[in-house]
């Protein structure tokens, strides 16, 4: 199999509202900096993906316009998928592993979810016939994942809220990061909650913003990098949504996709988690089996930022970064979208 | 190098202006039920589905595949979801190319699909966002001042619009799962048809469908697997260019001249109109024809009229290329799945199972879908042989 | 009792979701212009393209674009649409004509309504010129233009202007 890996990272600083700039021209910036970075241009890439919602921005081909911000002239190979960039990645890999003349791929992904209320428009990704007539938002949904959980003596409130402390000290060391800080996590428990039993530093940042990553292969990656991020395995898995019929204490379609990328039972030194809300943190690490050498969220997870439809590329990136840097050999990436950990990605990647 | 990859199970709905009987998950099962008996595969055997549509808005429900993925069997296994406009189809089908190409899959279903009946098809198409002035409304009033602009250039004749819709139409006759069956449709019955935005009458548009495609692409391993002799995916190719950049050739656009001639490269094609038995062309508005036939290289620039007129591509008229058989994206417009029914009814064509449509002895087959302002190309051929 | 009989083929949920819109940056521009009664474009670095309305970054190199031009209102149709259709929030009387107006010095496009013209006087290469509403009236909107109209002037060549937009292209 072609070997395929990540040579470079960019996003712009997660911020509860982007103000002044459109779509493309929030991404134009991130474009031209992680080709910067390793001294390419525009030209020099062979295929484009990107990912972000047409829902999220409010009108319909909303994608379209962010190709104008990439010098797609002569005109490009390039693909879109509706939903999280994660997948776009999954996409321009593919496409890598069989055309030879793919050496370099530009994936990117973003959204303004301040425009409107996520919690509101993202009710209209359930089954339109019998739960969206009923409203049912993210944060009730994933609360209902939480209480699950409580339910089954696995977890205690104090242990998202625990998560939510790891992430936010993480962070801290994020000059991007829109959260951080080092709360006590007795005084999160006494915050009041949003959806019983969820509290504000359970459930993800509202932030616009975008990313990028570019992917390269074999001998052109170790050209354009010293330290390649090699992607040594990537798949992704879905479950049933309807989330009366799950086991919502599991993640089935995590654990397969964890398996079929070989993350299960291999020493990895960070893991970047995709979790909107701290409990789903608890049950990917149970999917997962990290073990406790493992540093989780370096970057400080989704409380660094949550860039909706970018936000699981990033956890790419974040692992990718750190093992280009040399801070890490081997970790573990994920991302997610449908209500309550419905589809998973994940991907191994290691610096040689 | 890529894995071989075949198309050995099509499958179609009959594509109409509102399908009442069922709903999302009824629309594709039936489509992909029938690519599965004619793959004479169980759901089961599948190991991927890559699934194609353009916006959600025209349903209403953000990325429904999410909540279709058990009725789609996928539960537990990949399913992929692209959206690049009105290419989609063919884009979805690509990636599912791919999937196998990369030797990730053996067999994986894709999925094309659209329900225009559920909201608004013209708001879903052109809302009016703040800030822009109200001129124009649909995807013609778009299309329509560049097809001014080809008849000035070109100086074509104003009746070609008028052959090509007819032409199409009768094209659908022959093909029972087109929305638009227009037995008496003759030159006078559409150039009666009132002008909607000068120069495209209302016959000489595409019609809003709900309606969906499924194939069943296969390794190598599994092409003799289907109820007639494989599909052979020859090449396939992507293009897209910018939305709005001064001197932008919308008529010509450079995306489709780079994708065709990169795709032709490929195999070797170096006179397509002679080279290939037949075409799936995306025309939704009939001036798409002589533009195109130009563009992709089936005829010289300001020479793609004279292709039309002359009968060349009609099948009743005995054409030696002819283009849409099936009635094309002129006779069935369910968005998403429009694409995909271009790359399907191209290889059915190869396969011979085109019924009354077939073109005889067709081996080598071209499929193309175009998306956004003319700005996105994907596409692909299909023959009998090996590749 | 006929009805409680039939069965349910669909329901209408009605949607509606409420968005903060932003134009951008360089639209923002381009609007607190027009406010003004000015027309602005930006021109790109590398190939001199003049580009209404401006943009952050060239289409063509992605490089960013500083530079900002002021534009005259009048300019020259490239190619038009003549609209016979009614659709829902309409506002104009049919047939009209909207073209695509190249104005002097810029190398993109806008779109506009023609009027003060009939349908079979329009044309490729027409001089028009802008007919704004009263200052009182203008806001950050494009429709402080009203409509373009012919100014009588001799037709330019707008096969060349275009072609020669084209060569300006980088590739």
């Amino acid at each position: 199999m072609r070997e395929v890996a990540i040579i470079a990272f960019g996003q712009t600083p997660n911020r509860r509202k982007e103000l002044h700039r459109n779509d493309a021209e929030m991404v134009a910036p991130v474009v031209a900096e992680v080709l910067k970075g390793v001294g390419l241009s525009r030209r020099d890439v062979d295929f484009t993906c990107s990912g972000s919602s047409d829902f999220l921005a409010g009108y319909s081909f909303s994608w379209v316009m962010a190709i104008d911000a990439l010098g797609a002239w002569p005109p490009i190979q390039e693909s879109h998928v509706e939903g999280e960039a994660a997948w776009a990645l999954y996409e321009a890999w593919v496409k890598m592993l069989c055309q030879e003349e793919i050496e370099v791929a530009l994936v990117y992904g973003f959204g303004r979810q301040s425009m409107s209320s996520p919690r509101e428009v993202m009710v209209l990704m359930n089954d339109p016939y019998l739960e969206t007539p009923l409203w049912p938002d993210t944060i009730s949904q994933a609360a209902l994942q939480a209480r699950a959980l409580l339910d089954a003596g696995l977890c205690t409130e104090r242990d998202f809220a625990e998560i939510a402390v790891r992430n936010l000290r993480h962070a801290e060391s994020n000059p991007l990061a829109q959260l951080s800080g080092r709360p006590d996590p007795d005084a999160l428990l006494e915050t009041p909650t949003i959806a019983s039993p969820l509290r504000k530093h359970d459930c993800p940042p509202i932030t616009d913003g975008a990313c990028a990553v570019l992917l390269a292969a074999g001998d052109r990656a170790r050209e354009l990098c010293n330290r390649p991020a090699w992607i040594r395995g990537l798949a992704h898995r879905i479950d049933v949504q309807a989330l009366g019929r799950r086991d919502l204490t599991h993640s089935h379609s995590a654990r397969l996709a964890a398996e079929a990328a070989g993350a299960i039972g291999t020493r990895v030194d960070i893991a970047e988690l995709h979790a909107p809300f701290t409990p789903q943190d608890w049950i990917l690490q149970r999917e997962l089996e990290i073990t406790e050498g493992t540093v989780i969220n370096p970057s400080g997870g989704i409380h660094q930022g949550n860039p909706m439809m970018g936000a699981g590329l990033v956890r790419f990136g974040e692992v990718a970064a750190r093992i280009i840097r040399g801070e890490a050999d081997r970790g573990v990436a994920h991302a997610t979208q449908g209500p309550c950990l419905q589809q998973n990605m994940v991907g191994v990647l290691e610096g040689e | 190098m890529a894995n071989r990859c075949a198309v050995i199970g099509i499958g179609q709905t009959k594509h109409t202006d509102r399908r009442l009987d069922v709903n999302h998950v009824g629309l594709v099962r039936e489509a992909c039920n029938r690519a599965l008996e004619d793959a004479r595969l169980p759901w089961k055997n599948i190991d991927a589905l890559v699934i194609g549509k353009a916006p959600d808005t025209i349903e209403g429900v953000i990325c429904p595949e999410l909540y279709m993925a058990e009725a789609l069997g996928m539960a537990g296994k990949p399913l992929f979801r692209v959206h690049t406009a009105g290419s989609v189809g063919g884009a979805t089908a690509i990636v599912g190319t791919e999937l196998i190409g990369a030797g990730l899959h053996d067999k994986v279903l894709v999925l094309g699909w659209q329900k225009q009946s559920e909201s608004d098809i013209t708001w879903a198409l052109s809302p009016n966002l703040p800030f822009d002035p109200p001129l124009m409304a649909g995807a013609g009033g778009f299309f329509a001042p560049h097809f001014r602009e080809y008849i000035r250039r070109s100086g074509a004749p104003d009746h070609i619009g008028i052959k090509v819709a007819v032409k199409d139409r009768r094209h659908a006759l022959r093909n029972p799962y087109a929305h638009l069956h227009q037995p008496s449709v003759c030159f006078e019955e559409i150039r009666d048809t009132p002008m909607l935005w000068d120069p495209l009458r209302y016959g000489e548009t595409c019609p809003s469908s709900d309606g969906a495609c499924a194939m069943v692409l296969s390794s190598e391993k599994f092409a003799d697997h289907g109820s007639a002799r494989p599909a052979w995916i020859h090449a396939t190719e992507m293009r897209s260019e910018p939305t709005i950049m001064p001197g932008r050739d919308e008529v010509n656009p450079r995306a489709g001249r780079d994708c065709a001639a990169a795709l032709y490269k490929k195999t070797g094609i170096t006179n397509p109109r002679k080279e290939f038995d037949c075409a799936e062309i995306y025309v939704a508005f009939s001036w798409f024809e002589p533009m195109l036939a130009e563009t992709l290289g089936f005829a010289e620039p300001g020479e793609g009229w004279k292709l039309s007129d002359s009968g060349a591509t009609s099948l009743e008229d005995g054409g030696d290329i002819p283009w849409n058989c099936s009635g094309g994206v002129l006779s069935s417009n369910p968005i998403g799945a429009s694409g995909t029914l271009r790359f399907a009814e191209a290889a059915l064509q190869v396969r011979g199972q085109a019924g009354e449509r077939q073109v005889d002895g067709a081996r080598l087959a071209l499929a193309h879908a175009l998306g956004g302002a003319s700005q996105f190309f994907a596409m692909w051929i299909v023959g009998s042989e090996k590749p | 009792m006929a009805d409680a009989q039939k069965p349910v083929t669909y329901i209408k949920t009605p949607i509606a979701i409420h968005y903060d819109y932003s134009i951008g940056t360089g639209s923002s521009t381009f609007m607190r212009a027009i406010r003004e009664g000015r027309i602005l474009g930006s021109r790109c670095p590398d190939t001199g393209k003049v580009y209404v309305p401006p943009r952050l970054s060239s289409v063509e190199t992605a490089s960013p674009m500083s530079e900002l031009v002021e534009l005259p209102d009048r300019g020259v149709v490239y190619t038009y649409c003549i609209v016979n259709i009614k659709f829902y929030d309409q506002v104009l009387e049919i047939p009209y004509a909207y073209a695509y107006i190249v104005l002097d010095g810029a190398d993109s496009a806008i779109m506009h309504l023609i009027q003060e013209c009939s349908v079979e006087e329009m044309r490729p290469g027409m001089r028009v010129q802008a007919v704004w509403k009263d200052p009182s009236e203008w806001t950050e909107s494009l429709e402080n233009i009203r409509y373009f109209k012919p100014t009588g002037e001799a037709d330019l060549p707008i096969d060349t202007i275009m072609n020669q937009i084209r060569k300006k292209s980088y590739a």
